[in-house]
């Protein structure tokens, strides 16, 4: 029954690396950017929801209503103030930058907060669960995480699929050259779509924090799983973050059923073996973000 | 080299192709000088100042590695990282079973070059963009894995033995003459690796890789040599790395910092010419040794003038000297001279100049 439980356990685990994983995925299928600060940035937007609790007191979760739109924010500049500033010299530099963001982003937070791990109090949310058998109890806040994920991504398909900045967006990523000649202001599609991936890495950063704890050089290892799910999934699909993110979820919690130590090189070895069997990855591409 | 190919100038018509623009033979007895003083300096100062070398020699052996990736190839590895560490369990390893560290860097070199070939198959699956997070999860997976293993030190650190019993200065100038004769040994290999057919190769990578490929460069065979050589070097600074502290804690030689160091020494020095690791490296320490009493912010400062120069000075320091004083140490590219005028033009081909054009 232990394993059910760390199926169970993973599948929603799943849920949180798609939520780092959909703005890693949304800024490369559309601006064509890696992001090495993605898991970075995610820290610091729960850093700037712990000062919103600490300050105003605020549930961890109303903190969302200022966080993400704020990051919504900072993406949209960042994109046309940095981000196409340093694509116009490469896509290398891109790259360099954003690593360069992110050790700069690691440091600062450490000298600003010190290492000590930090994580958001929920009340009884954190302990609230469901005993389903004796052996599995889901808690309650990981389905919320799952759900938020798959709302985010029924969201985004919605909006992409539905709207015509969401057209614009899909005809940019498709062929930025096109869309401009057919008349798209490309910069501005960029910078939305950059904004969408930011508002989904502050609720991602946010998540984290909720469930489990955060410190100042907790980014890499959150891109790094946000980036296999990815692949795992298929670049450039949607869909394929979740499918992604739930297969190295549950590798990681059935690695650590077999060794309490290995939960994360299980995850790496199953994205490794998918990368030599499959690097198409699991669900084919249908939509270019 | 240089003053061969100097006197071995192609007269083609009235064009003559050199190295250079100005005679380089200067460079190659200026480099003869400075590798002698260098080699004397254990008997000349003291050890705190042969051992800061080794540091020294360390950042400027891993940051020219990884130039050659990414300046060459186009390769953005941010998982070096895994060679260094493999370079320096190897030594203990073999150092365990009673063979002196010293006489293992070779193996050191071999073992991270050999691992390579395999991972090589792996990561280069991915598109440029996804290939740094690939490498980097290797050099995660090389340190959990290694991590796993009691009698390397698991999480712990182990120390090296085969060395206690040597009397410190002794031990002190032939780890600092390893490091001089490894870094020697990666920067000409480099110069040589540029100046053969293949650094043609990597030129034209460098400058555009589509364009490469259509005219016949072999990219992907070239781009898989670069990265054996890379891990070969980087396995070199870990024998390096491990003998000069006689110590070794994964999680410390397969941190992602090691990635960090690398890059920032590429980009401030100059991606894509040998001479701008070496520039960045001395930037970079200078900044290290001042700023190193206030922690963290001397990262701040340092990833900050990376980005900056990425976005600003794409050729880095270097690339903005020598293009202002046409200067070369490491001449790899070609130069046309229009004979008998003395005027000289930039070769459209060669592409070598200062970094290209």
């Amino acid at each position: 029954m232990n394993w059910v439980n760390a199926v169970v356990q993973g599948i929603l685990l799943g849920g949180l690396y798609a939520l780092f994983a959909t703005g890693l995925s949304i800024l490369f299928g559309v601006v064509r950017v890696v992001n090495l600060a993605h898991g970075d940035f995610a820290v610091l937007a729960a850093y700037l929801a712990l000062v919103v609790v600490t300050t105003t007191h605020l549930h961890p979760l109303l903190t969302l209503l200022i966080v993400v739109p704020l990051f919504g924010v900072l993406g949209y500049f960042g994109q046309r103030l940095v981000i196409q500033k340093s694509l116009d010299v490469s896509p290398v530099t891109t790259l360099l930058v954003s690593f360069g963001l992110s050790v700069v982003i690691q440091n600062a937070l450490l000298v600003a907060f010190s290492a000590d791990s930090h994580s958001f109090d929920v009340g009884h949310l954190i302990s609230a669960s469901v005993q389903v058998t004796p052996q599995l109890s889901i808690a309650v806040v990981s389905v919320m995480i799952f759900l938020s994920a798959v709302l985010l991504l029924i969201g985004l398909q919605l909006f992409l699929s539905g709207t015509a900045l969401g057209r614009q967006i899909r005809a940019s990523a498709d062929d930025q050259e096109a869309a401009r000649i057919a008349g798209v202001d490309t910069h501005h599609v960029f910078g939305i779509a950059a904004a969408i991936a930011f508002a989904s890495v502050a609720i991602a950063g946010v998540a984290l924090g909720i469930y489990s704890s955060f410190d100042p050089s907790a980014g890499p290892p959150r891109l790094i799983y946000a980036f296999e799910a990815v692949i795992i999934g298929g670049v450039g699909s949607l869909w394929g973050t979740l499918v992604g993110g739930i297969v190295l979820g549950v590798a990681q919690t059935l690695g650590s059923q077999i060794d309490p130590s290995s939960g994360v090189l299980a995850g790496h070895l199953v994205f490794l073996a998918l990368l030599a069997l499959r690097p198409q990855g699991l669900v084919r591409a249908r939509l270019a973000a | 080299m240089a003053k061969d190919a100097e006197q071995k100038a192609v007269t083609q018509g009235s064009i003559r192709v050199t190295r250079s623009r100005r005679p380089a033979w200067w460079g190659v007895i200026g480099a003869a000088i400075l590798l002698a003083l260098l080699a004397t300096l254990p008997f000349v100062v003291y050890a705190d100042v042969t051992d800061a070398l080794v540091n020294v020699f360390i950042l400027l052996v891993v940051a020219s590695m990884w130039n050659l990736l990414a300046g060459y190839c186009g390769l953005i590895s941010v998982g070096q990282q895994a060679y260094i560490g493999s370079g320096a369990y190897t030594v203990l390893i073999l150092a365990q079973n009673g063979i002196n560290p010293f006489v293992a860097i070779p193996a050191a070199i071999l073992v991270s070059a050999i691992l390579s070939i395999p991972v090589s198959f792996l990561v280069f699956r991915l598109r440029a963009e996804y290939f740094a997070i690939g490498t980097w999860v290797v050099g995660e997976v090389f340190f959990l894995g290694v991590a796993r293993f009691k009698s390397l030190g698991g999480g712990t650190g182990r120390a090296l033995p085969g060395l206690a019993l040597m009397d410190p200065a002794l031990r002190g100038a032939i780890t600092y003459w390893s490091a001089l004769v490894v870094t020697a040994a990666a920067l000409l290999g480099t110069y040589l690796l540029l100046r053969s057919r293949m650094g043609l190769d990597l030129t034209a990578i460098r400058d555009n890789e589509l364009a490469a490929r259509s005219v016949g460069v072999r990219v992907s065979t070239a781009q898989r040599v670069v990265y054996v050589v890379s891990a070969a070097g980087c396995g070199a600074a870990g024998a390096i790395i491990i003998i000069s502290q006689l110590n070794v804690l994964a999680s410390a030689i397969f941190s992602v910092n090691w990635s960090a160091k690398m890059i920032f020494i590429s980009l401030i020095g100059g991606l894509g010419t040998i001479e701008g690791p070496i520039l960045g490296t001395a930037i970079y320490f200078a900044i290290q040794q001042t700023l190193a009493q206030v922690g963290a912010w001397y990262l701040i400062l340092l990833g900050l003038l990376a980005v900056v120069i990425a976005m600003y000075l794409p050729r880095g320091l270097w690339g903005a000297i020598s293009s202002r004083l046409h200067l070369q140490v490491f001449p790899v590219g070609y130069w046309l001279h229009n004979s008998p005028a003395p005027r000289s033009i930039p070769s459209p081909s060669g592409g070598g100049q200062g970094g290209g054009q």
